[in-house]
């Protein structure tokens, strides 16, 4: 034993020095970058130079973790210390929709976005108490090993692995697109090329090591990142309050927003871009209530002005604006409905004065409409938070990362650790999010066209849905009304906003691709080992050797990677709803099985069976008849507002799978004889971390 | 194997300590979203009180409870003679 732990204190230095080296020579790169920039470094190569030199760096720590050994391969085995597990859950925690769209949200949403912050942190007190600690003592390398362990037989291992599945899939899929969509905007080359060049540097990795090569890049991959969204926002800081702490120091700058937001909701300029869009939406209004006369008229009159220019011999630019304004007109009247409902939405919602960013659940409503719109936020807000939550303590890649510390001890320190590690991002986005809108409410509100900073107009060019500000009323002077922005921009702009030259752009992007990369890896080996561990070796072939475990752990990986790769080069709708959604489904299978596995001797494999799919299912049933996407793809007609249960939106569907699986849980297990001795003995084995005399023996192999 | 009465008595106050972090979790998540509109009005260092809990004081708090939850469990194992060997 104290061979044992003096090893492990040499290897914890160990890797404090080679990190330490790590950190501080990637800080070398970036000044070394900055100076060739300096020198007329051109910017794409930038964008190259960061690329290649991350992916080549993850590629090389995979390279040198290769493992063929189950332990090393499933659970690095099982010497990982607790600091470092926990920055390892801290980047394959944090997605690239927390890194580049979580500020951005929050600029959005202002109060209600927090939910998110607190629901994708508060969730691991739940990690804490309910789940890591006794999984770690189980000692296996899946959830559904426990799972199928604790309630026994090969029924709840597989709606575990299905289940399992079925939150990762779409998760992976969603951070294989942002993988493409950061590499295509950071060199220029074609999204599929991307997603192709993110693939490969996810397979180096995954597939020579496994879990420990998977463990030591996603390290690395978090100081990167940690680093990346640290260095725009304190310089930002800097800008707007002189003090290089934003977290401490944004309170002030949000009362300066807040009073910034009153004098916008009265001033007489945006008064007038709001009345003209409202004006745009009764028009739009007007058109489909004419339907499908108005689309009839409006074909004619565009057909009529292309021909009426060309036989007048008008300029060629004017033929081409009216060629190309009959080619955008819809093609069928019931086209025309659609985009026409759409402007109706789009031009009410900017008509709107601008929301007050400190209150919660604002509505622009007065009276009792406004009280009841107040109260159903206020529902949504809290569901919201929840299923955030109990999901987190449920999706089967982070939970799988408590299997890999050294003992019980750690395990409970790691969580911790994680959290620590999670929180430095979480609590400095909401600061981001408040500087950037006192930046832009500022110095860009009130600005003339002429005089707006060069950023504006490149990203306008990138893509005119991250950014757009257009001259409504025609008085040359920016309105805060006539600014469009979509969230990913407050992360990706922040660098020039705040002045600070390329190379930081281009180490954003690295950020991202980081945060992207390493959640990814966790993802697809989760499915991966779902499918060699639990399908192939625990239930189709338990004789199989180790070397032909692997063997078959690898070839899933590779089948599972190019599967999701294949899917996000399609760029599929609604994505960031999948992402959601893969919390509440997680939510409400794994969370009530899991915990009244560790805390109800009496739950039992049919109370088990019966509350992971009811809670799937009434979670399905939920989204699918009132996500907007999800319907058009099931077919359902009947109107949402029959199917919406309480006022609450679809991404929060969890909150109705979640009672169910907990009753059925109950109730099911209260019909069922009691669990064997066995089963029993295995309940109060997880419960010790060393119980004297225990025959009980859980630690896979 | 047959637990002891002090194998007993280690389960009765994890199960304590969990519940009271749990209530705490609760309080700092549900109820203070549930009154978010009233603590609105407070001043808490230049934020509203419910932002600020929002954006970084439930989160602090979520970090603490757990830090205490490591430590105390740490004391309990050694105190109940159910710890792994120091590390």
């Amino acid at each position: 034993m104290s061979s044992q732990i003096s090893s492990n204190r040499a290897f914890f230095n160990q890797l404090k020095k080679y990190y330490t080296w790590y950190t501080g020579g990637f800080i070398v790169f970036l000044i070394a970058l900055a100076i060739l920039e300096q020198l007329g470094l051109p910017k794409v190569w930038i964008g190259y130079v960061f690329l290649f030199a991350t992916i080549g760096l993850y590629a090389g720590i995979g390279i040198m973790s290769r493992t063929a050994d189950v332990a090393e391969y499933y659970v690095a085995g099982r010497r990982v210390p607790a600091l470092f597990n926990g920055m390892a859950t801290g980047a394959d925690w944090m997605s690239a929709a927390s890194f580049i769209g979580m500020a951005g949200g929050l600029y959005l949403q202002g109060f209600d976005g927090l939910a998110f912050i607190m629901g994708w942190t508060g969730g691991y007190c739940l990690v804490a108490f309910l789940l890591a600690p006794y999984l770690r003592k189980f000692g296996q390398f899946t959830i559904p090993d426990f799972l199928g362990a604790r309630y026994g037989g090969h029924t709840v291992r597989f709606i575990g692995v299905i289940g399992a599945i079925m939150c990762s899939f779409v998760y992976v899929v969603a951070q294989i697109y942002g993988v493409g969509l950061i590499t295509s905007r950071m060199t220029g080359v074609e999204f599929t090329v991307g997603v192709f060049l993110g693939l490969a540097g996810i397979l180096v990795c995954s597939f020579l090591g496994g879990m420990r090569a998977v463990t030591w890049t996603q390290v690395a991959q978090y100081i990167i990142l940690i680093i990346a969204y640290m260095i725009p926002v304190v310089w930002l800081a800097v800008k707007h309050t002189g003090v290089p702490l934003p977290q401490f120091v944004y309170g002030a700058v949000l009362a300066k927003v807040t009073e910034r937001e009153k004098v916008l909701t009265v001033d007489a300029k945006e008064k007038e871009v709001r009345e003209i869009f409202k004006q745009r939406a009764t028009d739009a209004k007007a058109r489909v209530d004419a339907l499908p006369k108005s689309w009839e008229e409006g074909k004619a009159a565009a057909e009529k002005r292309v021909a009426d220019l060309r036989t007048a011999n008008a300029p060629m630019t004017e033929q081409k604006a009216a060629e190309k304004s009959l080619a955008d007109f819809p093609k069928t009247a019931d086209d025309a409905k659609k985009a026409w409902t759409g402007q109706i939405a789009t031009n009410n919602a900017r008509s709107a004065p601008p929301m007050p960013h400190g209150e919660p659940f604002y509505t622009s409503k007065t009276g009792e409409a406004g009280d009841k719109e107040r109260n159903t936020k206020r529902l949504n807000f809290l569901a919201l938070t929840l299923c955030l939550m109990v999901g987190t303590a449920a999706l089967p890649h982070i939970l799988m990362r408590y299997y890999t510390t050294p003992s019980v001890k750690q395990a409970r320190q790691s969580v911790f650790w994680s959290l620590f590690f999670i929180f430095l991002l979480y609590f400095t986005a909401p600061s981001l999010a408040v500087l950037v809108k006192f930046d832009i409410y500022t110095l860009i509100v009130g600005k003339s066209f002429a005089d707006l900073p060069a950023w504006v107009a490149a990203w306008q060019k990138v893509d005119p849905r991250l950014l757009s500000i257009t001259d409504i009323n025609k008085d040359g002077i920016v309105q805060l009304a006539e600014i469009a922005i979509g969230q990913d921009i407050v992360v990706l702009a922040t660098p020039e906003i705040a002045g600070l030259p390329y190379v930081i752009s281009g180490l954003v992007a690295a950020g991202g691709l980081a945060a992207a990369l390493s959640t990814a890896d966790g993802l697809l080996l989760t499915i991966a080992n779902a499918l060699s561990h639990d399908l192939y070796y625990k239930m189709i072939d338990p004789n199989a050797s180790t070397h032909k475990r692997i063997t078959v752990s690898k070839v899933l990986l590779l089948v599972v990677a190019i599967l999701a790769a294949t899917v996000s080069a399609q760029a599929p709708a609604d994505i960031l709803f999948l992402v959601s959604a893969a919390f509440s489904l997680g939510a409400a299978a794994f969370f009530v099985p899991l915990v009244a596995g560790v805390f109800w001797k009496r739950a039992t494999k049919w109370g088990a069976v019966t509350s992971m799919i009811g809670g799937i299912t009434v979670t399905w049933y939920y989204m699918i008849t009132t996500q907007p996407w999800l319907r058009s793809v099931f077919n359902v007609t009947s109107p949402v507002a029959d199917n919406i249960w309480f006022g609450i939106t679809p991404i929060s569907a969890g909150i109705f799978g979640l009672p169910v699986a907990l009753v059925l849980m109950i109730v099911v297990s209260l019909l069922t004889p009691a669990p064997d001795k066995e089963t029993q003995e295995l309940v109060e084995h997880v419960r010790y971390p060393n119980l004297k005399g225990d025959t009980v023996s859980t630690v896979g192999t | 194997m047959q637990l002891t009465e002090k194998h007993k008595e280690y389960w009765r106050r994890n199960l304590n300590l969990t519940l009271v972090l749990t209530i705490i979790w609760f309080v700092v998540t549900f109820v203070m979203g549930y009154y978010a509109r009233e603590l609105a009005t407070i001043n808490f260092f230049g934020w509203p009180l419910s932002f600020y809990m929002g954006a970084q004081g439930s989160l602090i708090i979520y970090i603490i409870i757990i830090w205490v939850y490591a430590k105390k469990m740490g004391q309990l194992d050694e105190e109940y003679g159910v710890h792994e060997g120091d590390d």
